[in-house]
């Protein structure tokens, strides 16, 4: 116990940076262990992620089983969504790229790829706004109509959401915002959440519209 | 228990959410049990009163239910209101009863203490999900009372009857069950982070009280099925809204596509219904037999096993919906091995008892009661894996009467018996034991008269979700309707006690049980940072019926009883 008595001013120094880590709610040492909110956000991906499982499901069971109206196919037209893949999938390396600015010190290449990751996220949901309106199908037209809509509408809403992260996190990242080199965990969290609704477009194109 | 770095003495200093409010605006006392609080012990308390309120809602409809039955013609409330009582007691005691108190109650309240940690990892996360619970039973309460009614189409929700019944009500009702969804999986994210993350330094996983266990396990559940249920409810909305035909065959779409979606959440939800009872028990048997909990591995490993097996089996659901011979033959092969990693924990629990010292009070008769009925109810549940049997008492009462000696006879009386064996740490009180005991009587009495004739019922063939029966079931139904009446009954010595026990009670102090897992290590209730000091390393949670266990236990740590043992 020699080790108590003999540094009280240390003590009462930690005592003073547990104070200061702690006193952010939702800082990373509010209950004297570590910062598990990388990992809480991973597991609700998963959650999330069986959302959309159970969607898939049911478009490929109704494509398995229901038959389609005279006169009709799966095929739908590829160059926009192609290139709103490539779209999205440069935004991931953009996001990153951010990313590895803010652990470096460099703000402002940092803000510089989080706004064209914006850019990049709003130009895929303009994309498949035009696809929308170019479609010859309604939401209630038939059941393929039905699922697309829903499948594409629910994975561009998670974008929009996204789109908003990374608004919020490029304001963040001003000198005097919260997120710095030694507090990332916003942007870990938005670029994480970016790349899963990446890989969900993935495989809904690989679905949707390849197979 | 030495301090070897400054680091130790940082968090042995750090304070759970709610203390060091320096402006003193946190709400103090009683008040604190209204509030957002972020103590895990509190929320914990919260999901227990509100499951509570909601259980005597539910029960209060079983009510109606039992008394419409009691007599053969529909003559006590009109058909369309008998399909809304019956589907607000399914939703009501499945998602705001069941499912908050054994996962959000005792999970909240005990993981935090069986771990080593001051708090859940996420504490407004949880303060979140509870504070969905109220709002969510309110909405779906409110639905009775607008036009077109609540939702008639059972907890289930098939189309295409949840289509075509009066479309306010489903939808609210599909709103209540996605809130009451959400608030789960967001628990279950900061069940499994908990856990696995904030273990304290030293304390293993195989060294976690069973509780843990069963709680990872339930919480994987959570997180992977829930979803897909919110997906299916979505979708069954837009039919409804939009009148797209997801499910609807008139515009092309497919009933069973629903049935496989919604049993793929639903399935697992049994799991999550029953696996944290499953883990409650295993910490209560120990104590009052004065025995270690018996094969502790083969015990995590029944539940990992049962995790996986539990989303592998939904389709047992669906043995009469035109699903094909090779898919049901596979669905009764897994469904029966489920019985397995079940089985291996009920004769664990068996291994436990034997020949301990038993001490039958009432959490342990409540305790004791349920491997009994779950038995049972485990019994009738290999039966209707068996596709034969299956074709033949599918939506029968014999269905009702499996689920309810699982479900009330199972999880139910562990939650009687978890209250019996808690309610002194969480309030400092003992409760009364004459009354308890009168409350296990009659509510295994009434349990029992109600649930056993139902499956008599069923072979021989009355229909689920009837008001009208043919009237030869009649003295049967009479029969479980007294034992309905009994159940109700039941409640009042169990309030009583529970009211009084608080306010005069006799003081229990820290650990009257004389047990060793960490929450019986601190004071009655504990402190708002849970221990004072450091939090106890206790690496032998069961180290029951040695020489030392009769010590006083605020000096002697598990490790130190496991060491004395005699050989």
């Amino acid at each position: 116990m020699t080790s108590l008595t003999s540094g009280t001013e240390e003590i009462a120094q930690i005592s003073g940076d547990v104070a200061a880590a702690g006193s952010g709610h939702g800082g990373a040492d509010h209950g004297g262990h570590a910062d598990v909110r990388l990992f809480g956000l991973a597991t609700f991906l998963v959650a999330d992620g069986m959302t959309f499982a159970g969607f898939f499901a049911a478009y490929l069971t109704f494509r398995a089983v229901n038959p389609l109206p005279e006169n009709s196919t799966y095929e739908l037209e590829l160059l926009l969504p192609s290139i709103n893949t490539l779209l999205l999938v440069l935004s991931s390396f953009t996001f990153h790229r951010a990313g590895r600015g803010l652990l470096r010190g460099e703000g402002s290449a940092c803000r510089r790829w989080l706004a064209i990751t914006a850019a990049l996220g709003l130009a895929f949901l303009a994309g498949q706004m035009v696809e929308y309106f170019h479609l010859p199908f309604g939401l209630t037209d038939n059941l393929f109509a039905s699922t697309f809509y829903a499948l594409t509408g629910f994975h561009g809403l998670h974008v929009t959401l996204g789109v908003i992260c990374i608004l919020i996190v490029w304001w963040q990242t001003r000198s005097a915002g919260r997120i710095k080199a030694s507090a990332p965990f916003g942007l870990e969290a938005a670029e994480l959440y970016w790349h899963f609704v990446d890989g969900i477009w993935l495989v809904l194109y690989g679905i949707l519209y390849l197979l | 228990m030495t301090l070897a770095s400054p680091s130790d003495f940082q968090a042995s200093q750090q304070s759970s959410p709610d203390q060091g409010d320096p402006r003193g605006l946190q709400p103090e006392g009683w008040l604190r049990y209204l509030s957002f609080s972020l103590d895990h012990k509190v929320i914990g308390l919260q999901y227990m009163v509100c499951g509570f309120l909601f259980y005597f809602l539910g029960g209060a409809l079983a009510g109606v239910i039992r008394t419409e039955l009691a007599s053969p013609i529909s003559d006590f409330v009109s058909r369309e209101t008998y399909n809304e009582v019956l589907t607000l007691h399914g939703t009501v005691m499945i998602f705001l009863w069941i499912v908050p108190v054994v996962n959000g109650a005792f999970g909240n309240y005990l993981i935090p203490f069986y771990v080593g940690a001051r708090d859940m990892a996420f504490p407004r996360l949880n303060a979140v999900a509870f504070w969905l619970i109220p709002p969510a039973g309110i909405l779906l309460i409110s639905s009775y009372f607008i036009k077109g009614g609540a939702a008639q189409s059972g907890w289930t929700a098939y189309p295409p009857l949840s289509i075509t019944t009066p479309a306010l009500g489903q939808v609210i009702w599909i709103l209540s069950v996605l809130l009451l969804g959400g608030s789960s999986i967001f628990g279950g994210i900061n069940f499994i982070a908990t856990i696995l993350k904030l273990r304290r330094p030293g304390l293993k996983m195989m060294q976690l009280p069973m509780y843990c266990w069963a709680m990872l396990g339930t919480s994987i559940l959570v997180v992977l099925s829930t979803p897909v249920l919110a997906g299916t409810l979505i979708l069954l909305s837009f039919d409804i809204i939009a009148h797209t035909g997801f499910f609807n065959p008139a515009l092309g779409g497919n009933v069973v596509v629903y049935q496989h979606l919604f049993w793929f959440y639903s399935h697992p939800a049994v799991y999550i219904m029953v696996l944290p009872a499953f883990g409650l028990v295993s910490e209560i048997l120990p104590v009052h037999a004065r025995k270690p909990l018996f094969g502790y591995t083969t015990m995590v490993y029944s539940i990992l096993a049962i995790v996986v097996l539990g989303l592998v089996v939904w389709a047992h659901h669906m043995f009469t919906s035109g699903t094909p011979p090779w898919m049901r033959l596979f669905f009764t092969i897994a469904t029966s091995f489920i019985a397995v990693p079940t089985g291996i924990k009920f004769f664990n629990w068996l291994a436990t008892l034997w020949q301990g010292k038993i001490a039958l009070n009432s959490a342990m008769l409540f305790s004791c009661a349920f491997i009994v009925n779950f038995v049972f109810g485990g019994i009738t549940g290999v039966a209707l894996a068996q596709v034969p049997f299956d074709i033949h008492v599918h939506d029968t009462y014999f269905v009702v009467g499996h689920f309810h000696y699982i479900v009330y006879g199972g999880t139910v009386f562990v939650i009687f018996g978890s209250i019996y064996h808690w309610y002194p740490k969480f309030t400092g009180r003992m409760l009364n034991e004459h009354l308890g005991r009168l409350h296990f009587l009659l509510t295994f009495i009434g349990f029992n008269l109600c649930f056993a004739p139902q499956h008599w019922l069923g072979l021989n063939g009355m229909p689920r979700r009837v008001a009208e029966y043919d009237p030869s079931f009649t003295t049967l139904n009479q029969v479980s309707s007294v034992g309905a009446l009994l159940m109700a009954v039941s409640t009042m010595p169990f309030l009583i006690n529970v009211v009084v026990s608080a306010l005069r009670g006799e003081v229990a102090g820290d650990n009257p049980w004389k047990a060793l897992t960490p929450e019986w290590l601190t004071s009655s209730p504990p402190p708002v940072e849970n221990w004072i000091g450091e939090a106890p390393l206790v690496t032998h949670p069961y180290g029951y019926g040695t020489p030392a266990d009769r010590l006083d236990l605020q000096v002697v740590t598990a490790e130190q009883i496991w060491n004395d043992r005699t050989p």
